[in-house]
């Protein structure tokens, strides 16, 4: 079978476009799938390149169905994913949740869009709680947030490989406007750049012949004692927490000598580079800090930040009512540095937006 | 104790025996038939079980087959999802009749539609059984149930779902559709072999109903328990195949 991409090659396309084309150089098997805005396009074009390459597809009849596919898929052992956003992350929080408990290497591609509700179909950075701690468990989950086109080609690729080898629930958080935008990147066979692919293990139909060669697999998801179930998500969170610094991934720059940190992740920080920049250049000493994972929370990596700059405050920017902010104040509880907003829900931040709120603040 | 062990289905997992169910319950006898139906097609290594969470749960070590748990209603997309991913899997989904046709009916109507490759078994028992005999989609008119105390009313709560019929009307050709009884074992083994063998085919979904007994929730006797099933319950709903790829059907 050829291969979807040989060496790299220059391209310029929209994220949604990107997304499959990354789940194929990924060796995405199989895709699942509900339509809502801002994600439709993932699955126009997969459905489009996935016959060339034996991959599948099929619509499902609700993004409950789409998660549990997704659930069954992957134990089958095949590489699956969906995508969705908004109300539609909302009905996959069921199967996310049994992803979580079931530890299965699913990946979901979350394009941001306006909420509460049906909100907007535009652009937002409002599904940050709701990806990383929805559900009835414990956010044992592993959440990319990208902020340019190029990135969301790496981490597609990446979510498929973390979720194989960790065997956690993976996520990549776009938005709309990542979804939607046009930009230039390269896209390549990751293999050839020396990128091994984790290969995919199946959970059930394993081979050999039961009672002779093995034993049934008999895969749990409910418990009958307290201790059990206690025992399990301890379990789990052991796991996480050994994995967690193989899978932190954060962006730092002028953090040295930093007054005021500027925190901000996905589409944001590009808004938060060029504003620290300016900044700098009228002789203010920001700093700029990014999740790249929002879980796990690159939590030790900002109190170092803070400490080596010995900044007063941080301004967090973010397209949601404080949603980042929560995640942060949780996780430097105890840091004396004052925790400042710029939070617009639904809407988009820019530079000058940036700029003129960390004037205000010094 | 005995160590005499009863004769067992090859495909049963003798280490979670005796199973779990209550007394005179019906669930049983639908598994020995799955059991010796998976034997006699010789498919073990295959199969993938699917359980649903209600008492069908119970169920969830109790085959010697790779065997998976979900949520409540979601056996259908899980197991279609398996399915979809590694056709040479023969994947059966165990749900109860709450967890096909009321939580999970979106899932079952349009999988039916897709005629999605896959055998699901529904046992209708006319109650929630695991949650302590709630009413059902399956209740029959006048029956009690904790949130029916005064007995199912039709203007109230609507006529009891006649899971098989529907799906007959949706399916294409190569489905198989039925519904059996547990006090016939040997017609519900046969439809549910059919079950088996039309999805190794790959002709089309497969479905079979099969009425039992909830002697805990109904609150009979075995005389009671056996009285409801075959005079309220099989009058009720018709036993026999609707949709037959092998044929004219039996009734
Ligand atoms: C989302 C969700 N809602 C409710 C429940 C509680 N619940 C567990 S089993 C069950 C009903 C089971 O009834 P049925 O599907 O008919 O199976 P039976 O126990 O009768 O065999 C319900 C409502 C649940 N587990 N999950
Ligand atoms: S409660 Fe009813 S359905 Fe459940 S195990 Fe007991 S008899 Fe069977
Ligand atoms: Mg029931």
């Amino acid at each position: 079978m050829e291969k979807p991409i040989t060496g790299t090659m220059k391209a310029f396309m929209t994220g949604n476009e990107i997304v499959a084309w990354a789940a194929l150089a990924a060796q995405a098997d199989i895709m699942f799938g509900y339509p809502i805005t801002p994600q439709n396009e993932i699955m126009h074009y997969w459905t489009r390149l996935a016959p060339k390459y034996k991959r599948e597809f099929l619509q499902t009849e609700d993004e409950i169905s789409a998660g549990f596919t997704v659930c069954g898929a992957v134990q089958a052992g095949r590489k699956a994913f969906t995508a969705t956003a908004g109300p539609g992350n909302v009905l996959m929080q069921e199967p996310f949740g049994m992803a979580e408990a079931m530890r299965l290497p699913i990946v979901a591609v979350i394009q941001q869009r306006g909420g509460p509700s049906s909100g907007t179909v535009v652009y937002s950075q409002q599904e940050v709680t709701l990806t990383t701690y929805g559900g009835n468990g414990e956010g044992h989950r592993i959440v990319y947030s990208t902020s340019t086109h190029q990135e969301i080609f790496d981490y597609v690729i990446k979510a498929f490989n973390t979720a194989w080898k960790y065997r956690f629930p993976t996520f990549v958080m776009g938005d709309g406007y990542q979804a939607k935008m046009r930009e230039p990147l390269e896209i390549y066979d990751p293999e050839e750049r020396g990128l091994a692919i984790e290969p995919a293990r199946p959970l059930v139909g394993l081979p050999g012949s039961i009672g002779v060669d093995r034993e049934p697999a008999h895969l749990c998801n409910i418990y009958s004692l307290e201790e059990e179930l206690y025992e399990v998500v301890l379990e789990l969170d052991r796991a996480y927490q050994e994995i967690a610094p193989q899978v932190v991934e954060y962006e730092e720059k002028m953090c040295d000598d930093a007054e005021i940190i500027v925190l901000s992740h996905g589409v944001v920080s590009r808004a938060a580079d060029d504003a620290v920049k300016t900044l700098r250049e009228k002789g203010i000493n920001a700093g700029y800090f990014r999740h790249i994972t929002l879980r796990p929370f690159p939590a030790q990596q900002l109190r170092d930040a803070i400490k080596k700059s010995g900044a007063r405050k941080i301004l967090v920017a973010e397209s949601s009512y404080g949603q980042l902010m929560r995640l942060v104040r949780q996780e430097i509880y105890g840091e004396t540095v004052e925790i400042c907003g710029l939070l617009k829900p639904g809407v988009g931040i820019v530079d000058h937006d940036i700029f003129d709120k960390v004037k205000e603040l010094l | 104790m005995s160590a005499v062990q009863p004769a067992m289905p090859k495909s049963w997992y003798a280490p979670s025996k005796p199973h779990k169910f209550c007394p005179g319950c019906g669930h049983g006898i639908v598994l020995k038939a799955l059991g010796e139906a998976i034997d006699e097609l010789n498919i073990q290594n295959q199969t993938v079980f699917g359980c649903d969470i209600g008492c069908s749960l119970l169920s969830w070590n109790f085959f010697a087959v790779d065997s998976t748990q979900t949520h409540h209603g979601r056996t259908t997309p899980v197991m279609v999802g398996m399915k979809r991913a590694n056709p040479e899997l023969i994947c059966v989904g165990y749900m109860g009749d709450g967890g096909g046709y009321s939580i999970g009916s979106q899932h079952l109507v349009n999988s039916a539609i897709r005629n999605e490759k896959v055998t699901l078994i529904l046992v209708n028992n006319t109650n929630y059984a695991m949650t302590g005999g709630q009413l059902a989609p399956t209740t029959l008119p006048g029956q009690k149930t904790e949130t029916t105390p005064y007995g199912r009313d039709v203007e109230k709560q609507g006529y009891p779902t006649r899971g098989p019929e529907m799906i007959a009307t949706i399916t294409p050709d190569g489905a198989y559709v039925a519904r059996a009884t547990v006090s016939k074992f040997r017609q519900m083994k046969t439809f549910i072999k059919r079950a088996l063998q039309n999805q190794m085919e790959g002709n089309g979904f497969s479905f079979v109903e099969c009425l039992s007994t909830c002697p805990t929730n109904w609150r009979t006797n075995p005389q009671q328990t056996w009285d409801f099933l075959e005079d309220q319950m099989e009058s009720y709903f018709a036993v026999g195949e609707i949709k037959s790829p092998f044929g004219k059907g039996e009734k």
